[in-house]
């Protein structure tokens, strides 16, 4: 019998679990490596979160690039991949953002098979409610939108959403439910694993992931990127990526660039362990609170940014005051539930509220960033988008539309909640 | 976190509303170049540390700059426009 993997390509299967639990679970093996870093890569990516990680292994998967450092200052998936609220979806509106979150869609559908890796993808489906007959009309509007992209999307009525959430307040005179717009195959899935199964990935097939390792500056000779210096040595490199949402105008900077993004704290809180109550995503239209309930059993939930720029990775009170209200707004039986934690995560804010995936001015150079409060889910697209611009140089059709000077010539700018593409409406 | 109003003194955050970087303050020269005013409206140098914001305190009606640290929420002074020089 052939069961004796090495850990490179161990692959994980049912029987292998039985395997393990009949020899004493003596055969599991690290996960990835820890190599040393190499004085010179094809590429490196700076940023082991999830972006960065699916970055690496679809320059691998899909172009066969596996001679690939990610350069990560802490340890992997260590900085949002591990503090978001880990809501799948793709139900955007406008186009350029549409086709993209579809596509990342269809790559978390897929994702466990391919990664070899339980990821905890869970399409529970998400439901978005709404409270007037404008905002019905919006969602309804968002809904075809989501149909033409081929999506799902169904417009539920508030007898659709009672059978679906009988625990809200239907009695609110002050935010009346009058329905919802329901996503079936949104969900959520296990934030740490998808950094864990794309390291996973990416270092099976020869990618250096390199940990403890701060990149401190960037090397360009003629305009053209040569490698980064690191608190670990000079690494040469022949083209770089910057893939550090959250900390990317201060990267940026290393190479002389001002980024059109501003840093912001998102909070989110996390309940003690419930049996199950809350079967989807929920958001509320007339606050902003969303909340799922964890496999744990912890109810998770938040809110919008705090609104002033943040490095803290902690939010103020007035933010979580608001919250608060509004999930008891919403659905009153939260009120008897315990909050275990609350946290935050550094936004990457841009004007428009939408990402950027894109080449930059110095040759070799490429800038993914500005994922404001949406990156989770985007993880897959943003890595396939990525590795692909990377390895060609061209744009790839899902996220052309992720250019970083819409703001200066604004062309294609994605305003996806219609407050206007400046800083601080998002 | 708290702000001190150059009129009302020490208050709640809720009462004031961030108007972002207080380069926002720093408005080009007519005569300037296009770039120029691309990076007024919409780059920002965004620091882990210092910065320099613009805050309304909506129960009086003023701005005012607060030079706060981004990374401990810690305000070190705030001015009145007039005091900023604007």
């Amino acid at each position: 019998m052939q069961f004796a993997c090495k850990s490179a390509s161990m692959r994980y299967s049912g029987f292998k679990v039985f395997l393990e639990g009949l020899r004493g679970q003596s055969g599991w093996k690290p996960v990835w490596r820890d190599p040393e870093p190499k004085q010179e890569y094809d590429v490196i990516i700076i940023g082991g979160g999830g972006h960065g990680l699916s970055t690496a292994y679809y320059l691998a998967r899909n172009h066969g690039i596996t001679n690939v450092a990610v350069l990560e200052k802490g340890y992997l998936g260590g900085g949002n991949v591990g503090r978001n609220t880990t809501i799948v979806r793709a139900n955007y509106f406008l186009p350029g953002n549409s086709e993209f979150y579809s596509h990342s869609l269809k790559l978390w559908e897929g994702l466990e098979a391919d990664l070899n890796y339980n990821v905890m993808h869970s399409q529970r489906g998400l439901i978005n409610l709404f409270h007037s007959d404008g905002q019905r009309d919006a969602f309804a509007r968002r809904g075809n939108a989501m149909i033409n992209q081929g999506d799902d999307a169904i417009l539920l009525d508030r007898e659709g959403v009672r059978r679906h959430l009988p625990y809200l307040d239907f009695d609110n005179a002050r935010f009346p439910v009058y329905g919802g717009l329901f996503h079936p195959r949104g969900g959520t899935a296990r934030h740490d694993a998808v950094a864990w199964g794309y390291a996973r990935g990416a270092d099976q097939r020869g990618v250096d992931l390199i940990q403890q390792c701060e990149v401190t500056g960037i090397d360009i000779e003629n305009g053209r990127v040569t490698g980064v210096q690191t608190t670990r040595g000079a690494i040469r490199a022949k083209k770089v990526a910057m893939v550090v949402a959250g900390r990317s105008s201060e990267v940026a900077a290393m190479a002389g660039m001002r980024l059109p993004i501003e840093s912001h704290v998102l909070q989110a809180f996390v309940t003690e362990g419930l049996k199950p109550c809350i079967d989807h995503v929920v958001s509320f239209g007339m606050g902003h609170f969303y909340i799922s309930q964890s496999d744990k059993g912890g109810l998770v939930f938040g809110g919008d940014i705090d609104f002033y720029a943040s490095y803290a990775q902690r939010g103020n009170l007035p933010m979580k005051e608001h919250v608060m209200e509004a999930g008891m707004a919403l659905m009153p039986m939260i009120g008897q539930a315990r909050v275990l934690r609350s946290w935050g995560g550094i936004m990457d804010m841009s004007p428009d509220g939408s990402p950027i995936i894109d080449k930059t001015h110095i040759e070799g150079l490429t800038l993914n960033c500005g994922w404001c409060y949406g990156g989770f889910k985007a993880v897959p697209a943003s890595g396939f988008a990525t590795a692909h611009l990377v390895a060609t140089g061209e744009l790839h059709e899902t996220a052309a539309g992720f250019r970083l000077d819409r703001f200066e010539t604004g062309r294609g700018l994605m305003d996806e909640e219609g407050t206007g593409a400046q800083h601080n409406l998002h | 976190m708290r702000l001190t109003c150059p009129h009302c003194g020490d208050r709640d955050l809720r009462e004031f509303t961030y108007k972002g970087d207080a380069l926002a303050l720093l408005r080009p020269d007519e005569t300037a170049n296009p770039q120029e005013w691309v990076d007024y409206v919409h780059n920002r140098d965004n620091p882990a540390g210092t910065t320099s914001e613009l805050w309304y305190h909506g129960p009086c009606g003023s701005w005012l700059v607060a030079v706060r640290d981004t990374t401990t929420h810690v305000t070190h002074r705030t001015l009145s426009l007039a005091e900023a020089g604007k």
